[in-house]
């Protein structure tokens, strides 16, 4: 199983990386996990227009002028685990709602007919409110309407992500948070999410369940992001090296300072998440790497091209959302309002296409 | 250290035994290339024999001995040849061709694969010889082998690393050491090898008609330890342009303007 390499060391690696290192791998092109520390490090900030421009060429060279479109929907704001940084926490009295089938299937008609084929199902960690059977009864009646069903819910057992895949789920999401053992320990007071191995050890799992497609992340702000980018890096490498059948994903969920929520610990730069996003795209030119309407419409402007393949558009973040677009309990403020619509004519401006469908649910078994 | 199915080797040059003028030749080839790897076809030795020419030669206690099964022409020879050199060495090792065209002696994939799948279940230790096809590379590897062996270009050809790029791909991809097989016809060949990140290169034919095949396995040895060296050294990146050019002075036309 994976287990990421020591923070002391990590850091160490990160620190010693000269200027001439990252000029040598800029003329090299290409990458190993031996650069990792190098794409990461201070040294290679200074050179963050020449990291930009090979993550362009790479960019370009493998998706081409093209950003695909997703949609989250939210099903469920229920949660029993207690994360220091996350609205849906258990101790935090917010307005609780999940999903009706009914109200499920409204969110997903609405989402079709604004065009969208690749949707999200997300929901907090509850397996009473939300289980694996909730989940594989949704994609049963979904997938006829839209071209891939992914998932960002709590982990399952392998079995379980079978039984998932069989009904028509092709993605699972699940995102670390923080690699770093005892910081995870300090922000996950309680919930099975404390359990830091079952879920590092998750995207192992759905890859094992046969999965076509599986995204890992952490989330910007709570720890040094060098460090937990170096791990994130070194994660996708063993289990691309581990799961060669499947493809992966990285998100790059970013905690911004704002009133009455949760401050970030180490706040991220726009700067630094950029740094981020190239690296990873320099480490792995084939991986898809997700921006999401979390982020402001003058950064997702302005990163087409450079690094990013897939982006979310017109999201609500709260249960019901679609129908009702003032209904309350959000995981997070939205920094990126515009439609599906407007994000796609943004994109024609910008010469890319917005890609509405890139999969067909005939490749599933069933 | 190199390590295959919790064996562990210091030297990474594996020698072949075909070819030879003569048995003692084979001997003293082996002792100046430093190999602890050595692959005998089953079809040229009598295990029974403990006078055998070919395996008197081999001092099993520095050198493990990988019988091989050149000759089979399909998964069933393959295996009954398996279970022969079991029998009558006692070695779980393998090493796994299966060569249907007696002319190229080109690998069969599909029935290497099957054979692999099979032999791995009946407890071998498996290093099959394939073509440079990293497809085929992880699926011998799910099927268990403990190494992959890629040719670098068609058996006793002496041609090198023809196969470079495929080759990259396997090591960049692999979870069990890569040993690149067939086609090294000089050092400056394995060298090249051990520099893209092979764990180990297998040599028989280049030194065995060499003019003086001892000094060529001295120079084979160097050659690997020269590669494995300069690999862990980290080459330096390779520019059409004569002049130590900095991409900190090319063409930036990514526009950052938008960050804080």
């Amino acid at each position: 199983m994976f287990s990421p390499p020591n923070t002391i060391e990590l850091k160490a690696q990160i620190t010693s990386v000269t200027a001439d290192d990252v000029e040598r791998l800029l003329v090299k092109g290409s990458c190993t996990a031996r650069d990792i520390p190098t794409l990461l490090s201070h040294a290679a900030s200074n050179y963050l227009p020449q990291l930009a421009q090979l993550a362009e060429q790479l960019t370009l060279q493998r998706f081409g002028k093209t950003v695909q479109l997703y949609a989250p929907i939210y099903l469920s704001n229920y949660c029993s685990n207690n994360c220091v940084y996350c609205g849906f926490a258990t101790k935090n009295k917010i307005t609780r709602k999940c999903l009706s089938l009914e109200e499920a299937e409204r969110e997903a008609q609405i989402l079709h007919e604004r065009g969208f084929q690749h949707i999200l199902l997300v929901s907090g960690e509850a397996d009473k409110k939300v289980s694996a059977d909730d989940l594989a009864g949704l994609a049963t009646r979904f997938k006829k309407r839209f071209a891939s069903i992914s998932i960002e819910v709590q982990p399952f057992d392998t079995g379980d992500y079978k039984k998932l895949f069989d009904a028509g789920i092709t993605g699972v999401a699940v995102y670390q948070e923080t690699y770093q053992r005892d910081l995870y320990d300090q922000l996950h007071l309680s919930g099975k999410k404390k359990d830091y191995d079952y879920r590092l050890a998750t995207p192992a799992r759905a890859c094992q369940a046969g999965m076509r497609e599986v995204g890992i992340g952490v989330l910007l702000g709570l720890a040094d992001w060098q460090i937990d980018g170096a791990s994130l890096a070194h994660h996708l490498l063993w289990l691309r090296n581990q799961y060669w059948r499947t493809n992966f994903t990285v998100s790059f969920p970013r905690l911004r300072p704002a009133t009455g929520s949760f401050e970030p610990l180490h706040p991220v730069s726009t700067k630094q998440l950029s740094q981020l996003i190239f690296a990873l795209r320099i480490i792995d030119p084939d991986v898809g790497l997700i921006v999401s309407t979390r982020e402001e419409e003058t950064y997702r402007d302005g990163m087409i091209g450079l690094g990013p393949t897939r982006y979310s558009a017109g999201s609500s973040t709260t249960p019901g959302g679609y129908a009702k677009p003032d209904s309350a309990g959000e995981q997070w403020d939205v920094g990126d309002h515009r439609s599906l619509d407007e994000v796609a004519a943004m994109l024609k401006r910008k010469g890319f296409d917005p890609v509405y469908k890139d999969w067909d649910s005939t490749f599933q078994i069933t | 250290m190199l390590k295959i199915a919790n064996t562990k080797f210091n030297s990474r040059l594996f020698i072949g035994t075909g070819k030879f003028a003569s048995p003692q030749i084979m001997k003293e080839v082996l002792t100046a290339s430093e190999s602890e790897m050595v692959t005998v076809a089953l079809r040229r030795v009598d295990l029974t024999n403990p006078a055998d020419d070919i395996m008197s030669q081999i001092d099993t206690g520095n050198t493990r001995f990988l019988p091989n099964t050149s000759g089979a022409r399909d998964a069933t020879e393959a295996i009954r040849l398996a279970h022969l050199a079991r029998a009558g060495s006692g070695t779980k090792w393998l090493k796994l061709e299966v060569t249907p065209d007696p002319r190229t002696l080109l690998p069969d994939p599909v029935e290497t694969l099957k054979a692999t799948d099979i032999l791995v279940k009946e407890g071998f230790i498996v290093l099959p010889y394939m073509n440079a096809d990293p497809i085929l590379s992880l699926k011998l590897q799910d099927a268990g082998a403990a190494a992959v062996m890629p040719l670098g270009a068609p058996i006793g050809t002496n041609l090198g690393i023809t196969t470079r790029l495929q080759i990259e791909i396997i090591i960049e991809q692999s979870r069990v050491p890569v040993v690149v097989d067939a086609g090294i016809g000089a050092p400056s060949h394995a060298a090249l090898a051990m520099e893209l990140g092979a764990d180990a290169v297998l040599v028989n034919t280049a030194i065995a008609v060499a003019k003086e095949p001892v000094k060529m396995a001295e120079a084979f040895c160097s050659a690997v330890k020269a590669g494995r060296t300069a690999y862990l050294a980290g080459l330096g990146p390779q520019s059409g342009q004569a002049s130590a050019s900095s991409p900190t002075s090319g063409n930036i036309t990514a526009d950052l303007d938008f960050l804080d």
